[in-house]
This record gives structure tokens, C-alpha cells and sequence, in this order.
């Protein structure tokens, strides 16, 4: 019962941060020096023609009504159309959201299933080597920019050693569409195209660590000191003395609640993990949303940029949410309680 | 009685002096140590970057095309780039561009993300509500994109960069500075402070920020490796600072395309955006396990 | 009053950190009967923790060091059995129950869980066979031994769940679970208020006259001590000072640190409850 009280209160808060957002996204597009449409139009149009897009496209209203006719829009899932190509946002984003879905979420699975280990095994081994050689590559990882361990593992594992794929997400001439999930490794499994699904993991391993290796570094660490300071309370000493061997000690009664705090950092980290995902993306011409907000970007083609902003903070809250959730399932005190904080 | 009385401690557990002990210490701690030393190093380049560079002049627009795509060699230290300029001295003149920007940012958002915290954990209240909601909000938008829909919004620099990711990044200092204080709120010397009718701006900067001052330094010094790096990250995307400034990420750009076979022009910058970072960081860590700060 | 069931004999303990070396205790000799309820005061610092930490081998060696001293539990010297032995005797043979019920108890487990991993593996080291029923029975057993209202209840839940009153129970249950010969209990109650307290005081005396249990009481409220036990070891800076059955030492204590101990019990009505006593300067 009061899971689902708590439960009720996170996606409450998510709601009104997204509505926030919205109206963060939507000052910023429109508080812009000079003209959207006539930037569109190019500076051949003509009068007539940019006061006309300038009506189509609703600019003309008073800034409240604008706004109101964005929520309706967000409502209905329509993210406006791209001042440059005219199609729906929506339908841009879409296709290419996938494929950055997909990559985050194969870097949140790397990053727990070494950043665990790690982090666990450095507490176990605490002050000795592997501890140290644990926080030495977690700081080299959390130091190390993004683009730069990306170009590096592109050199090494591409052209160096020729053993992994740079670009994209499948080999030339394969090809793959009409999945339901638009993750390829799910479609393909689906679908029993296994031959997809190796290449798709092929393609995915590089962007992957390049993405999860900042996080992981955290999650390591995170988990280092967690563990440490769990194994420091009067509980697991009170296992001892009921004599608890200390392989079960470790394992259960240490590992679970030391669950949390990396948890947490996840959901912090995951602001980072989508920035650094635009720059991992344009370097291994990874298909997704982050390249398509790049050259939105640079063409200044706002509603596109807003609703790549918008999604973006979207995939944050919810992440944050499943993050909440999971923290609830583990801890009970957070469920009493009501809260992470 | 046995005559055994261990109530007299040995003669040497003298009280020593706070800052000795402190400064004890950190000297004991290979990591803040390390961390220091990179950054002095990494300062005091940036600062006397004319007097200490080979080809000062190659910041700018200059040219050498018979001296193109150089390997590292004793006349050019890290190589010379695509147009032939001195990598070596363009890093170390890239030091300022990311000091400048880390020091333009936090001086920024540290100051007033701290007030924001202040405010929120001790007036509580709707003060409290709507600052901690907007920084939820703001937590919601990652820097890097943040920056980018900035830049795209104005047109792409340095300075606007700056702008964007410090009306970002001054929410993580709040929320810090927000739970220290919580916590302190209810304590003690809190309440006499006020009982005696201490002004709210006495209890705020006099009572609660000295206890802020460790976990502030360590975040301050966190942040500034990371800010660092989102602004590498904008100049590689080519939206912050623009060539032919000696800006770090831009070089890695620049030079990337020339990868594998003129690797120093890109991998060379990059290791100095490392370094940097790496200083920062290692300072951040070891003042976290000097101050005994766990939550940062 | 027959061989006793834990007897130390002149046991030191010291600590070596940061190169230096302190002894903590000097010497130290006490005797438990079977059946009995005894109870070891002392300040903080006197060494009464480290003391139980020895006799129930929790000392971390290093940085603890035993230079001398013996430990016969039914006769045989403890420090000098293989460590999976002496494990083997924890939470069977003597039990102990902790201090703080808020910080002993893992949060994230419940009540069953942690019982029933206590038991399993004690069983392991008696050698018993029983199911996961047979031990989620006993646990339910005991709690009610424990004077628990719905044991079940309590069973299924988490340790925030309970009240202060409730856990420093279950703590207690988890220490009978496998029917000790001894139990130690580590300042009992202190976390708690003081109504709360008395009962727990009150359902440890019962634990003992009903059972086969002797009682060794750490604590240093010497309000609590007249309370419970028959026989008071008074400990100072690692040494003990006196002893005595309880009721002598309350009526003419002879060193001078038991009566400042006395003495600094409040009462009501001022000095003493046996009359106003100088202390001795």
C-alpha cells in the first residue's frame, strides 16, 4: 500500500518536471533573436511569403497562446514540423530515437555488469592491488572525454586490429526492417534472425564502452564505498557473531543494501549519459537521435532542436522513475519513507 | 589496586594544531598531492604560456604549409598540425581556453547555486518548493544539450557556451548546499545563534557556510574537470569555441580526420584535455577523503 | 556453587595501532555459573566491551593481541581452539545480544529471513537437519517466547516496521534461536526509553529462571544491575576493581571507585537510597 503511494508521488513529480521542461524548451526557441521563418524561408522570400509562414506556423499569437498551442501539440504527440525538411518531428525522431535507445540502454547494461564486480571486488580487496588498480581505471574512465576514448577505441579496435566494426549499426547490405521494437538485437531475436543479432551486438560493442566507460568508472566507485561503509555497521558485525559464514554475509546482507546508492547515481549520471551519447554517436555515425539533433542544430531548425530537447528530458524522467521504483523494491525504508532524498 | 594505571597516556600524543594536521594529511595523500601538483602545473603554463612556448604566434592565423603534418620531433615537440602550426604551443595556449572556461562557469554557478541552497534549506517553505523544483527541471536537461540548443538558438561561441552551461550546472551546488544545511539547520549552534537574534544573513553566511566549505571545495573541484570536459565535447562538435582559437576539443576535431596515420594531432590534444581533467579530478578525491565528505 | 560454566582466568587484551601498543585489559579474571545472572559495570572505556568481544572471540587479532589469559567455556580454553571452532560455539552455544536494535537489524531483509539464515546455519554447525517449516516454526517459537504479540506478524516484516521495544526483542530471539548456555547482553535497553527498558530487563530475568541460561549483563547503569543480577563484577581502565554478590556490594561497597559509581546513580530524593554516603575524595 504504500508502494503505491510512493509510487504515486514520483510520477506526480515527473509530471510537473516535464511540464517545467516544456516551458524551459519552449522560452528558449521562442525568446530567440531574430526570425524563424524568415530564416526558413532564406533571405530570397519574400515579405508576403515569410508573414504568411509566420501566421501558418502560429508565430504572430501573443507568447501564452504559442505555448498553449505547444502543450496541445505535446499532448496529442505532435512535436510541430521541422522548419527545414516540413515533416513531422515526431516521425524524424522516431526512427532514429530507437537507435539511441538502444544504444543507452546496452551502455547501462554494461556499465552495472563490470561497474558492479568491480566496485565489489574493490571493497573486498580493500587497499590492496585490485582495489587500486579498480579506482585508478574508474578515474582514467571518469577523466577521460567521451569523444576521445571513442576515436580511440575506433583507431585500436578499427583500424589498428580490424576486428570490430566503426560505423553504423549493421553491416553494408544487410538489411533489417520492419522490427517492432526497434532495437535490432530484440527485433532480431524476435524475428529468429540471428545473423542480425550478431551483427547488431558486433556493431553496438564499441559505441557501448566508449558511451558506459565515464559511468562505469562512477558506479565502481559508487559501489566501492557503499559496500564499505555497509560493511562498517553494526548489522553485518551482528551476522558474525550469530555465525552468518562470510561468503553469505558478503553476497546478501552486504550486497543488497549497498544497491541504492549506485541506483541513485545512475538516474544523476543519466543526464551525462545522453550528453556524451550525442558525441559517441556523431563519431561512430551511430543512426541516431543525437546526430539528428546535431544537424538540426547547426541548421537551426528549431522545432526539431526543441523536440530532440523535449525527448531527451522525457527519457530522463523516466528513467529517473524505473530508477525510483527499483530503489523502492529494494529498500524498504525508501517506501516507508516515501522518497530517495 | 594493581599498580598498572593506563590512565596516563605516552608522552608523545600531543595535540597538534588543526591546520598541521590537515595539512599532514593531505601531504600523506598521493592523489590530492598529484592532483595539485597537475594543476599548478597546468596554471602556471597557461599563465606564462607566451614566455614558455615555442611558436607563440602559431594561435593565430598562421601558416606554414611546408611545415604541414610534422611527427613529434625535437624542433616541434607534439608535431605540427594540418597547417602547419605547433601543436605543443596551441595546447598549452588551449590550457587558458579551458581554465577560462571552467573559471567563467563555476564562478557562476558556484556563488549562486550555493545561495540557492542556502535559501532553500533554511527559509523551507515555498521557497524551498520552487527552488528544489526548479532545479529538478534543470537536473532534467543534460548540459551537453543543453549548450547545443543554446548554441543553435544564438550562434556558436565560447561565451554562449559558458552561459548555458552554467544556468545548468549552478542546480548541483544547490541541491548540495541545500541537504548540508537541512541537516545543520536543526542543530545547536543554529539555534542560538538565533535565540540571541543573530540576522538571517549572519546565520546564513557566518554559521552555516563555514560547514559547507569542505564539501563545497570538493564539488568545486569535481566540476571544474568536468565542465572541462562538456566544453571539449562542444568545441569537438564545433559549436563552442570557434578556429582558429588553440581550443582543445576543436583540435581533436581538426585532427581527427587525419587519424590513424597523424595521430598527434588529435590524440596529443586529447591526452591534454585528460590531464587537466585528471588534475581536477584527483584533487576533488583526495580533498573528499581529506574533509571525510561522503555525499558529493 | 559448582564449576562454572565461562570462567576467565587473568586475561590481557591489548590493541597495537599506528605502531604503538595499549593495553586495554589487565589481567582480568570472572566467573560465570551455570543458571546464574551476573552483570560486569563499568564505564565507557573500561574495557567491559572489549571483554565480551573476547570471551565471545569477535576480537580482531590484529590489531588485538592476547598476550595472557585463558577462557574455559565447560571447561575447555576457548583462545585455544581452531577458529572454525570457536565460530562453531558463537550463536549456539553463547549468544549475544546487541546493543542497538536500530542499527543491528539489516534494513533491507526481514525478520524471517534473517532468523531463519541465523538458524540454518547454525543448525549446519550442530549438525541438524531441519526444513525451511521447521525453522520459519521455531522462529515463530521463540518470538513468542520473547513475549511478541503476533509473531507472525512480525515475522513477514521489516526491521522499520517494528517499534524500538519490538526489535530489541528480536534481538534477543535471534540470540535464543539455538537454545545458548550462555547469553551476554550488551547494554540492554539503553537505546530504548526507560519504560520499554524495564520490560526488556524484566523479560531477560524471566528468559533465565525459565531456562537452562546463565546471564552475563555488560552495562553501566548500576540502577539496571540492582534490578537483575546476583553478582556484580565492578570494572575500571581495563581492571576489575571488585566483586560481589549484588546485594553486599549496594550495602557496603569497599573500593572507592564503586562508591563514586554508587553515588552517581540519581535519585529523587538525593544521595543514596542507602542513606547519603560521602564519596570518597
Amino acid at each position: 500500500m504504500e508502494f503505491t503511494l510512493f509510487l504515486v508521488k514520483r510520477v506526480l513529480w515527473s509530471i510537473l518536471v516535464l511540464v517545467g521542461l516544456s516551458m524551459v524548451i519552449f522560452l528558449i526557441a521562442r525568446v530567440v533573436p531574430g526570425d524563424p521563418a524568415r530564416m526558413a524561408l532564406g533571405p530570397t522570400a519574400t515579405e508576403q511569403q515569410v508573414t504568411d509562414l509566420r501566421h501558418n506556423l502560429g508565430l504572430d499569437q501573443p507568447m501564452v497562446t504559442q505555448y498553449g498551442m505547444f502543450i496541445a501539440g505535446l499532448a496529442q504527440g505532435d512535436l510541430g514540423r521541422s522548419l527545414l525538411t516540413e515533416r513531422a518531428v515526431v516521425s524524424d525522431i522516431r526512427s532514429t530515437f530507437s537507435a539511441t535507445f538502444e544504444l543507452v540502454l546496452s551502455t547501462i547494461i554494461v556499465a552495472f555488469v563490470f561497474g558492479l564486480p568491480l566496485g565489489v571486488a574493490a571493497a573486498r580487496f580493500k587497499d590492496k592491488w585490485p582495489d587500486n588498480l579498480v579506482r585508478f581505471v574508474a578515474i582514467l574512465s571518469a577523466v577521460t572525454p567521451g569523444f576521445f576514448l571513442a576515436l580511440l577505441l575506433q583507431i585500436l579496435a578499427g583500424y589498428v586490429l580490424h576486428i570490430l566494426p566503426t560505423t553504423g549499426r549493421l553491416p553494408p547490405g544487410m538489411d533489417f526492417t520492419g522490427g517492432v521494437t526497434g532495437l535490432l538485437v530484440v527485433d532480431g531475436l524476435l524475428a529468429g534472425r540471428f545473423d542480425v543479432v550478431g551483427e547488431a551486438l558486433r556493431y553496438l560493442l564499441l559505441p557501448s564502452i566508449a558511451l558506459a566507460a565515464a559511468t562505469m568508472g562512477q558506479i565502481a566507485r559508487i559501489t566501492r564505498s557503499s559496500m564499505i561503509d555497509v560493511s562498517k555497521q553494526d548489522y553485518i558485525e551482528a551476522a558474525r557473531a550469530f555465525g552468518v559464514p562470510e561468503r553469505l554475509r558478503v553476497f546478501k546482507y552486504m550486497l543488497r543494501p549497498s544497491f541504492v546508492p549506485p541506483l541513485t547515481i545512475l538516474g544523476l549520471e543519466f543526464a551525462s549519459l545522453i550528453g556524451n551519447a550525442f558525441v559517441v554517436e556523431l563519431v561512430f555515425s551511430w543512426p541516431g537521435m543525437a546526430a539528428y539533433g546535431i544537424r538540426t542544430i547547426l541548421q537551426k531548425d528549431l522545432n526539431a532542436v526543441m523536440g530532440v530537447v523535449m525527448v531527451s528530458g522525457v527519457f530522463f524522467v523516466l528513467v529517473n522513475l524505473v530508477i525510483d521504483v527499483l530503489v523502492g523494491l529494494v529498500d524498504p525504508r525508501v517506501r516507508i519513507r516515501g522518497g530517495r532524498q | 589496586m594493581s599498580e598498572f594505571d593506563p590512565t596516563v597516556a605516552p608522552d608523545d600524543a600531543r595535540r597538534l594544531s588543526n591546520a598541521y594536521q590537515n595539512w599532514y594529511r593531505f601531504s600523506r595523500n598521493p592523489t590530492a598531492v598529484i592532483g595539485a601538483a597537475i594543476i599548478v602545473i597546468v596554471v602556471l603554463a597557461a599563465i606564462f604560456a607566451p614566455w614558455i612556448t615555442p611558436y607563440p604566434d602559431h594561435v593565430g592565423a598562421v601558416v606554414d604549409f611546408r611545415a604541414r603534418h610534422l611527427p613529434p620531433s625535437f624542433e616541434h615537440w607534439f608535431g605540427t598540425d594540418n597547417v602547419g602550426r605547433d601543436i605543443f604551443t596551441r595546447v598549452i595556449f588551449g590550457f587558458r581556453i579551458s581554465l577560462e572556461l571552467a573559471v567563467v562557469v563555476l564562478g557562476l554557478a558556484v556563488p549562486f547555486g550555493t545561495v540557492m541552497g542556502l535559501l532553500a534549506g533554511y527559509f523551507g517553505g515555498w521557497t524551498e518548493t520552487i527552488i528544489m523544483r526548479v532545479t529538478d527541471i534543470a537536473l532534467a536537461i543534460p548540459p551537453l544539450v543543453m549548450a547545443l540548443a543554446v548554441s543553435a538558438v544564438l550562434s556558436p561561441s565560447l561565451v554562449h557556451a559558458m552561459l548555458a552551461i552554467a544556468a545548468l550546472w549552478w542546480t548541483w551546488h544547490t541541491r548540495l548546499i541545500y541537504s548540508i544545511t537541512r541537516q545543520i539547520r536543526s542543530q545547536e549552534f543554529v539555534e542560538a545563534a538565533e535565540m540571541m537574534g543573530a540576522s538571517k544573513f549572519h546565520i546564513l553566511f557566518r554559521e552555516i557556510l563555514p560547514n559547507c566549505v569542505s564539501a563545497l571545495s570538493v564539488k568545486t573541484s569535481l566540476d571544474a574537470g568536468f565542465v572541462i570536459l562538456v566544453g571539449a565535447a562542444l568545441s569537438f562538435l564545433g559549436l563552442g569555441v570557434q578556429p582558429p582559437a588553440p581550443d582543445l576539443g576543436t583540435m581533436v576535431a581538426t585532427g581527427s580526420q587525419f587519424l590513424p596515420d597523424r595521430w598527434w594531432e588529435s590524440v596529443l590534444p586529447g591526452m591534454a584535455i585528460l590531464f587537466i581533467s585528471l588534475g581536477f579530478n584527483l584533487l576533488g578525491d583526495g580533498l573528499r577523503d581529506l574533509f571525510d565528505v561522503e555525499d558529493v | 556453587m559448582g564449576e562454572a560454566l565461562l570462567s576467565v582466568k587473568n586475561l590481557s587484551v591489548e590493541f597495537s595501532t599506528y605502531g604503538r601498543t595499549t593495553a586495554v585489559l589487565h589481567n582480568v579474571s570472572l566467573d560465570i555459573p551455570a543458571h546464574s545472572h551476573v552483570a560486569l559495570v563499568g564505564e565507557s572505556g573500561s574495557g567491559k566491551t572489549v571483554t565480551m568481544k573476547a570471551i565471545m572471540g569477535l576480537l580482531r587479532t590484529p590489531p588485538a593481541r592476547i598476550p595472557n589469559g585463558e577462557i574455559f567455556f565447560e571447561g575447555r580454553d576457548v583462545l585455544k581452539l581452531p577458529p572454525r571452532m570457536r565460530a562453531g560455539l558463537r550463536g549456539t552455544a553463547m549468544s549475544m545480544v546487541f546493543q542497538d536494535p536500530m542499527s543491528s537489524l539489516n534494513p533491507v531483509f526481514t525478520v524471517q529471513d534473517q532468523m531463519g539464515t541465523i538458524l540454518k546455519y547454525a543448525d549446519r554447525r550442530l549438525g541438524r537437519d531441519r526444513s525451511k517449516k521447521e525453522r520459519l516454526a521455531r522462529v515463530a517459537e521463540v518470538l513468542s517466547q520473547v513475549r511478541m504479540r503476533e509473531p507472525e506478524r512480525v515475522m513477514r516484516s521489516f526491521p522499520v516496521m517494528l517499534s524500538g521495544g519490538m526489535r530489541q526483542r528480536v534481538l534477543i530471539a535471534m540470540a535464543l534461536l539455538s537454545e545458548p548456555r550462555l547469553l551476554i547482553a550488551d547494554e540492554p535497553g539503553t537505546a530504548l526509553d526507560v519504560t520499554t527498558q524495564a520490560q526488556i530487563l524484566k523479560l531477560l530475568r524471566d528468559l533465565v529462571e525459565e531456562r537452562d541460561l546463565a546471564l552475563l549483563m555488560i552495562t553501566h547503569n548500576l540502577g539496571v544491575v540492582r534490578e537483575t543480577s546476583s553478582y556484580v563484577y565492578v570494572m575500571n581502565k581495563g581492571v576489575i576493581v571488585e566483586e560481589r554478590p549484588t546485594a553486599e556490594l549496594f550495602a557496603s561497597p569497599r573500593e572507592d571507585y564503586t562508591k563514586s559509581l554508587i553515588a552517581a546513580v540519581p535519585r529523587l530524593t538525593g544521595g543514596t537510597r542507602y542513606g547519603t554516603r560521602e564519596v570518597a575524595s
